[in-house]
């Protein structure tokens, strides 16, 4: 298990949103602590407020009431100091760059000498597999390839934290389950602390060392549970009693939010 | 190379219509000549002619119709008196004389391209600056798209005159006309193509704590290179055309404008429909350069459209 260092913690938070329509009770009254090391999984139909609530943790969004730190300071601060890595719903490679290049963007924002960007980017294309890549365009490669090329460029300035918004929603269910393992390898080896927003139960119950359960109108957590199921995880655990047993608990939690409309 | 087959059928269509055209056209001009000539001609008088549509004296004179593709001073000459004068006023002449197509090609030439460089520096910069700025939007824009109400060829005599009794005179003027209407559509073209990066894209850099500068650089000046080159095409034609109305009204005395004027005015439409196809070929040429640059530089960059 994570030591118990909170990365991120998130203490009555609360969001509206004006639309055209009237508010919109995005996030409503959100406690959770996120510890070092911790994967972390948000669940919840769409709606309940699981990715805004981590664009609030990155400073694209700004909540109404309440506070979130992020490595103790606020998301504004964190985000200055480029302190978490961020993968969207679409890998969003810029097509104009190739992958080493896309990925080198960070690095040239933030200023890494050439040198070390070189090295970088050969580092963690080794680090989702795409060593040899480097040169190729992003429409040479398929969906999946391109959004671990994504994962690779959030993890090229080597920040701590990991914030995944449905990176794989996009993905076939074989490539999807590919990249889960992969990426609970990668995050074994990087020992970053992730949290990693979906709509699918098995992803969050496989991936998760802390699964965290959303609820719509207005957004709200419905449940936080912690996953007795061992770090080291081949796919076929999927298919024990445990595993089961906390997908289940998740499905329901899902089905207590909804019926409470 | 797929699209040769569809432009040659438009090409073909354009000159089958002209074909048609030169006929109706010329007739009554050719009946005349034909009679002081001593042929038959139907009806006799030439008031009787003047009732009838070209169309229907065609077809009372069918022995008349290949005189008027070859009449000497035709109202709509035929296709092949055009390429006859193309060809004499290109290949034939020497390109310093004042007769020379080439050399009045050249003439407006010149300021068509320093208008476009103008124009669209021009159009560049605003473009930057109503992306940039919430004021310059707001008020730009607006006096941008009125610019282009303002019908140009009222205008361009007025600019020439103007900046004449200044003592400016030669490409300037005529670059400015260009210039005017070759910035409007890179502005429209660059601000959509500068705009063009979604929420997602402008979200990442946010994340990298990017600054607008490297923003501008890395991300919305890249993005805008497909938008930009629509857009030059569209302005570079637009330039050429800027130039030849500043030309028309003004009694210049070379470029292709002042042809088309100098063959209206002394009843010789060849000489005016030579400069007419000679400024098309060049617009052609102008717009297929931009094509070829667009396909290389998309190709560099990774975009090519398939």
């Amino acid at each position: 298990m994570s030591n118990e260092k909170s990365v991120i913690s998130a203490t009555n938070l609360d969001l509206m949103f004006q639309t055209n329509d009237g508010p919109i009770h995005a996030l409503k009254d959100v406690n959770l602590e996120i510890n070092q090391g911790d994967f972390v999984s948000f669940i919840g139909p769409s709606g309940c407020g699981k990715t805004t609530f981590l664009r609030v943790m990155a400073d694209l969004e700004q909540p109404t009431g309440g506070t979130v730190t992020v490595n103790g300071v606020s998301p504004e601060e964190a985000r200055r100091s480029r302190a978490y890595g961020y993968v969207f719903q679409a890998a969003g490679l810029y097509p104009w760059r190739t992958i080493g290049g896309n990925i080198r963007l960070p690095l040239e924002i933030m200023g890494v000498p050439k040198a070390e960007q070189t090295e970088r980017v050969k580092r963690v294309l080794e680090l989702v597999d795409l060593a040899g890549f480097e040169r190729k365009f992003p429409w040479q490669l398929s969906g999946g390839m391109q959004q671990r090329a994504s994962i690779a460029r959030a993890l090229s300035f080597d920040a701590d934290i990991l914030l995944m918004d449905e990176p794989f929603g996009a993905l076939d269910e074989i490539v999807r389950d590919h990249l889960n393992e992969q990426l609970l390898k990668l995050w074994a080896r990087t020992e970053k602390t992730i949290a990693f927003v979906t709509h699918s139960i098995p992803e969050a119950v496989y991936l998760s060392t802390k699964i965290v359960v959303m609820s719509p109108r207005p957004g709200r957590i419905t449940d936080v549970i912690e996953s007795p199921l061992p770090k080291e995880r081949p796919l076929d655990i999927r298919d024990t009693p445990e595993f089961l047993e906390i997908a289940h608990r998740v499905r329901e939690g899902l089905r207590a939010g909804h019926q409470d409309e | 190379m797929k699209s040769v087959v569809p432009v040659l059928t438009v090409v073909a269509a354009i000159i089958g219509f002209w074909l048609l055209a030169v006929i109706p056209m010329n007739m009554h001009l050719v009946a005349d000549q034909a009679q002081r000539d001593g042929l038959m001609v139907t009806p006799e008088a030439p008031a009787d002619r003047q009732e009838v549509s070209g169309v229907g004296l065609a077809l009372s004179n069918t022995h008349l119709i290949p005189l008027t593709y070859n009449f000497v001073r035709p109202r709509l000459p035929a296709p092949q008196q055009v390429a006859v004068e193309l060809w004499k006023t290109t290949v034939e002449k020497k390109i310093t004389s004042k007769r020379s197509l080439v050399y009045h090609g050249w003439v407006t030439l010149a300021p068509t391209l320093l208008g476009f460089v103008i124009g669209t520096g021009l159009g560049i910069l605003l473009a930057v600056g109503i992306v940039y700025s919430r004021v310059m939007d707001r008020s730009v824009m607006p006096w941008a798209i009125v610019s282009q109400t303002i019908p140009i060829l009222a205008l361009a005599p007025m600019v020439i005159v103007v900046l004449g009794s200044m003592g400016i005179q030669g490409v300037f003027p005529k670059s400015l006309i260009a210039a005017y209407l070759s910035f409007f559509p890179v502005v429209v073209g660059m601000v959509k193509g500068l705009r063009s990066p979604d929420g997602m894209q402008l979200d990442l850099l946010r994340t990298y704590h990017a600054s607008n500068t490297q923003g501008f650089w890395k991300l919305r000046l890249p993005a805008s290179t497909p938008y930009l080159f629509a857009s030059l095409k569209i302005g570079i034609s637009a330039s050429l055309v800027g130039t030849i109305v500043a030309e028309l009204p003004t009694g210049a005395k070379a470029g292709f404008g002042a042809r088309m004027l100098v063959g209206d005015q002394y009843g010789q439409p060849l000489v005016s429909w030579a400069a007419l196809i000679a400024a098309a070929i060049t617009a052609a040429a102008l717009v297929g350069l931009f094509s070829l640059i667009e396909r290389a530089t998309l190709k560099r960059m990774g975009m090519a459209a398939s």
